[in-house]
């Protein structure tokens, strides 16, 4: 019930951010409408038992995280643009497994992502316990720099319960 | 007060200016670029630097209002979608057969 409440407040503040009209009837109606729209994702719930809603990280720790993302986005968009702008393409691609601990499907998501999400590292597929990357300029350094991506996303994990 | 307000929007036009360029520089990397692969990996600095950038650049530019906030949701949507997209090309071509280029065009004798 409490966690209704507080969906219903978030959608309004949202709401409100994107709309910034302060007339009483449009903030009545929106007001009306998220409180709408969580009845309908609460009859939804009781329609069918399965937890979709169910969020495990922390926020303090995936905020460093994020902060730690940007960083290396910079470094590695400043790796693959030297490739672009250099006369002679110096392009070494591989394909290679980078191997996961984080134990939730969203954990497994943010790592995957991140590492597509930084410029040179694509995930490619998802096994039971790895991921197929391919590296535009491979060098043996880039497991260790995996490795320790992995840690961090692994460290914003919260408690799972499976 | 003033000059501090210029100086903000002299760093918003230099984000937006450095984030076309790496837009730019993405686009010309996947002309340059050989493969399918590595063509893939161009585009992705037009996805995350020159988005980061124009975006941090907009809303500087803007001022701290309702502007800002929707330019951070667009930034947020945008780190979620686009490296699910790229992931979701790259998979498509894996399961399909391409496969990388052995790295042939390059000349013999530079490989460490």
């Amino acid at each position: 019930m409490l966690r209704s409440i507080f969906t219903a407040i978030f959608l309004f503040a949202l709401w409100y951010l994107m709309s910034g009209i302060d007339k009483t009837l449009t903030l009545v109606l929106g007001a009306g409408s998220s409180v709408f729209a969580v009845w309908i994702v609460r009859r939804m719930d009781e329609a069918s038992n399965f937890k979709c809603l169910s969020v495990h990280l922390r926020p303090i720790e995936f905020g460093k995280y994020i902060f730690w993302v940007l960083a290396e986005i910079a470094k590695s968009n400043w790796t693959v643009i030297k490739i672009v702008l250099s006369p002679n393409m110096d392009i070494k691609q591989k394909m290679y497994e980078v191997p996961f601990t984080q134990k939730s499907d969203l954990g497994q998501a943010v790592f995957a992502n991140t590492i597509t999400l930084t410029p040179g590292t694509i995930t490619v597929e998802v096994e039971a316990d790895h991921f197929l990357v391919h590296g535009l300029s491979y060098s043996f350094d880039d497991h260790a720099a995996l490795a320790e991506m992995d840690r961090r996303v692994s460290k914003t994990e919260g408690i799972v319960d499976l | 007060m003033n000059i501090f307000l210029d100086l903000l929007q002299v760093i918003a036009w230099i984000c937006i200016f450095s984030g076309g360029i790496l837009v730019i520089i993405g686009a010309l990397g996947s002309l340059r670029f050989p493969d399918f692969w590595s063509r893939l990996h161009a585009a992705s600095v037009t996805d995350s630097g020159g988005v980061i950038l124009l975006l941090l650049g907009m809303g500087i530019h803007s001022g701290f209002n309702l502007i800002t906030f929707k330019l951070l949701l667009i930034g947020v949507f945008l780190f979620i979608t686009g490296p699910t997209s790229s992931h979701a090309v790259a998979n498509a071509a894996w399961v399909s057969g391409i496969k990388p280029l052995r790295n042939k065009h390059k000349k013999p004798g530079i490989d460490k």
